[in-house]
């Protein structure tokens, strides 16, 4: 309906850009398209809802603003990093201190306890590991996983889970929140709970979420703004209706 | 990553599949137990060799002629070796200076004769040869029965085996059992034998002055261009009987009865060159045709010999062939290491089998690893520190397990050697370098073997290995 975002580029700082991003690959003798030529910005502490129907594009679209994957043509900004032109040992370290990254799937190491799986990317970091523990342990505190540090992933619930992976995300105190359908694999109470928890991390952290759903409800009820993709062409940008601040009121009308 | 966490993650990582990684290691410990097996067998057996031969006396002696001896020993130095005019006479000055080179331990002449030797009024001719007090050490009497001379004067004689076979009538019978030293030397020890020979003595009685004045030589040469030869008896107790040739670099003028070496130089036997030689023969003053010159050390033997050559003698020592038996242990020790790398190479083969495996299995979790901020670097390293643990652990359990099976050969070696009523000896080592190096090899070919996995596990997409369930 309105179609007016540099409203918020104007007030705000941009956290995220991208131009004419595209992301082809080849499958045998067909070109596929998973990313065509997407434009978008993404404010300094905004939460944006990515969605569209499963093949739209809009897990390749993260996984580039995720520095996981690199762009065919186009190009995208995150936090004046071009991440084109990023060596792939620069892109390791973006992804370790810029960005923290939730899935569907949680993505834990199974052979490692909950808070070793926390404290996997400080290693990474070169923490110093009379550090580690302290920092870990705070993570769990701020998911209310303090009690279940040392069991493993097995032993625990999806939500917990969730939970262990969004510590891990937060570890490294990154200024990026990426979540890959982070409530796809949870029943609708424990997925309240996550979501509620990464809007928590949105506003008390200041922390720039973007959320890939197929969910619409979630997305209206959690997201400041909603990308739609379908083949991989951005198709709607718009702020979420009435009020993207009032949760109270979100959440009554959900 | 740093080492203390590349360490434990690695660790980690080989427990989770514990009986594959075990499997992979107890490969490589059996690779470097085969490395260290034949190595530490190479190396036993040179340490005998060595030790056997310095005590052979083989390689630490230097025979010395005078150049007017026109029997050179060694035809390939008598090319460039300067006219006899320039040569020395082999005389007792010339052996006291030889004596006093440095790394020279002794120099004694070498006093060899054939004679006859009469035991229970029956006649042997044999070959003579005196030994110094310093022969005793010798390899060749550990088998002795009896004992060594008394003293370097006492009329003793020490006789070898084959000659006292001779004196008891026994012809070693072929194809049976050799005769025991200890059956022969019972009924010859403490027994006399009646030795006979010829005695050169200068015709003018007068002895001369032992530092003759080297001016006057050609006075001398005519005073005393005669001697006479006069048939001596010398009676002689048996004392020992050996089982080993001590002289077994002389080839076919080796000796079977030996004199203690002072008194066969006060007996003033005829010696072959006498006749060639009679102007010197004629003279009192001692001239030897050879003497034997004994260095502290095998290594030293070509400074000595090069020093002698100067002062204008031949010299021949066994050097050439101590050099090329070092080559052949060379040569062994590579065959040896050869064939006990080949089952590394198996075990490392292994590695990369085990290192491939675990990449797929480990897929997801490289995309991770990935995802959360691992770079390539990180992951390639990782990898390489679980070759190298497995490569360590198999190095050590190798090196324990080389050791093991050397000690069970050895012993059983020994086992065998005393039936055969041989002397056992240690024919295995272990030093402690092969230890450090078995280890750092096994180290470096499983780092070797995870260049491949590492890289391939560093390269994966992390997109696609999310992906892959």
């Amino acid at each position: 309906m309105t179609t007016a975002p540099a409203i918020s580029a104007a007030r705000t700082t941009v956290a995220i850009r991208s131009d004419n991003l595209c992301r082809h690959y080849r499958m045998g003798e067909t070109l596929i398209r998973a990313v065509d030529g997407v434009s978008l910005e993404v404010c300094a502490g905004e939460f944006v809802a990515l969605l569209g129907s499963s093949g739209s594009g809009k897990s390749s679209v993260l996984n580039l603003i995720a520095g996981l994957d690199r762009p065919t043509s186009g190009s995208v900004v995150v936090q004046d990093r071009d991440l084109a032109k990023l060596s792939r040992e620069e892109l390791a370290k973006y992804r370790l201190h810029v960005v923290g990254m939730v899935f569907q799937s949680f993505n834990l190491i199974p052979s490692m306890t909950v808070a070793e799986n926390v404290e996997l990317p400080l290693r990474f970091a070169e923490v110093d590991r009379a550090k580690r523990p302290g920092m870990a342990r705070e993570a769990l505190e701020r998911v209310g996983l303090r009690a279940r540090m040392d069991h493993r992933p097995s032993e625990l619930s999806g939500g917990e889970q969730q939970r262990t992976a969004l510590a891990r995300a937060l570890i490294n105190r990154p200024k990026l929140l990426l979540a890959d359908e982070p409530t796809g694999n949870l029943d609708s109470r424990t997925g309240t709970e996550i979501m509620n928890m990464v809007r928590e991390f949105n506003r008390e952290l200041g922390m720039t979420v973007v959320m890939v759903t197929h969910e619409r409800a979630l997305a209206e009820r959690y997201a400041q703004r909603m990308i739609f993709l379908a083949d991989g062409k951005l198709i709607d940008d718009r702020p979420n209706t009435p009020t993207a601040d009032d949760a109270h009121f979100q959440e009554g009308q959900s | 990553m740093k080492i203390p966490d590349l360490t434990e993650l690695a660790l980690r990582n080989l427990r989770e599949s514990l009986l594959r990684n075990s499997l992979t290691t107890i490969g490589i410990s059996v690779g470097v137990a085969s490395l260290v097996a034949m190595l530490s067998l190479g190396i036993g057996l040179q340490q005998l060799a060595s030790r056997r031969l310095v005590k052979s006396g083989l390689f630490d002696t230097v025979v010395v002629s005078s150049r007017r001896d026109l029997r050179g020993r060694d035809r390939n130095e008598e090319r460039d070796a300067p006219t006899p005019g320039e040569s020395r006479v082999l005389d007792e000055p010339a052996r006291q200076e030889i004596e006093h080179l440095p790394n020279v331990l002794e120099a004694y002449p070498d006093i060899r004769f054939i004679t006859e030797l009469r035991y229970e009024d029956k006649p042997h001719l044999t070959m003579i040869s005196a030994l110094p007090s310093s022969a005793k050490s010798n390899d060749a009497f550990e088998g002795m029965q009896g004992r060594f001379f008394s003293a370097d004067t006492a009329p003793e004689v020490i006789l070898q085996k084959t000659f006292a076979e001779e004196l008891l009538g026994k012809t070693p019978a072929r194809g049976v059992d050799e005769t025991k030293v200890a059956d022969l030397a019972k009924p010859l020890l403490g027994k006399e034998l009646m030795m006979r020979y010829a005695q050169r003595a200068a015709s003018p009685a007068q002895p001369r002055p032992a530092n003759a004045d080297a001016t006057n030589s050609a006075d001398r040469n005519l005073d005393a261009a005669s001697y006479s030869v006069v048939s001596r008896e010398q009676t002689l107790t048996i004392v020992g009987v050996a089982d080993l040739d001590p002289e077994s670099m002389r080839g076919p003028t080796r000796a079977k009865v030996f004199l203690p070496l002072k008194l066969a130089e006060s007996l003033h036997v005829m010696q072959p060159t006498d006749l060639r030689e009679i102007s010197r023969a004629a003279s009192d003053q001692a001239v030897y045709s050879s003497i034997s010159v004994r260095v502290k050390n095998p290594t030293q033997v070509q400074v000595v010999e090069d020093s002698i050559k100067k002062m204008g003698f031949n010299t021949f020592s066994l050097l050439d062939a101590s050099q090329s038996l070092r080559t052949f242990f060379r040569v062994l020790d590579l065959f040896l290491l050869i064939f006990g790398s080949l089952a590394l190479a198996v075990a490392s083969i292994g590695i990369v089998n085990t290192l491939v495996m675990a990449i797929l299995e480990r897929r997801r979790e490289i995309g991770i690893m990935k995802a959360i901020g691992a770079s390539d670097g990180d992951v390639k390293k990782l990898f390489f520190a679980e070759a190298g643990a497995m490569g360590i652990v198999g190095g050590i359990a190798g090196v324990a397990l080389g050791w093991a099976i050397g000690r069970i050969i050895n012993l059983g070696t020994n086992v065998y050697l005393r039936r055969e009523s041989l002397t056992p000896d240690n024919f295995w080592a272990v030093p402690w370098w092969l230890v450090a190096v078995a280890i750092g090899f096994s180290f470096l070919v499983s780092l070797i073997s995870g260049l491949y996995p590492a890289g391939r596990a560093a390269k994966l997409d992390p997109v696609q290995a999310l992906r892959y369930e």
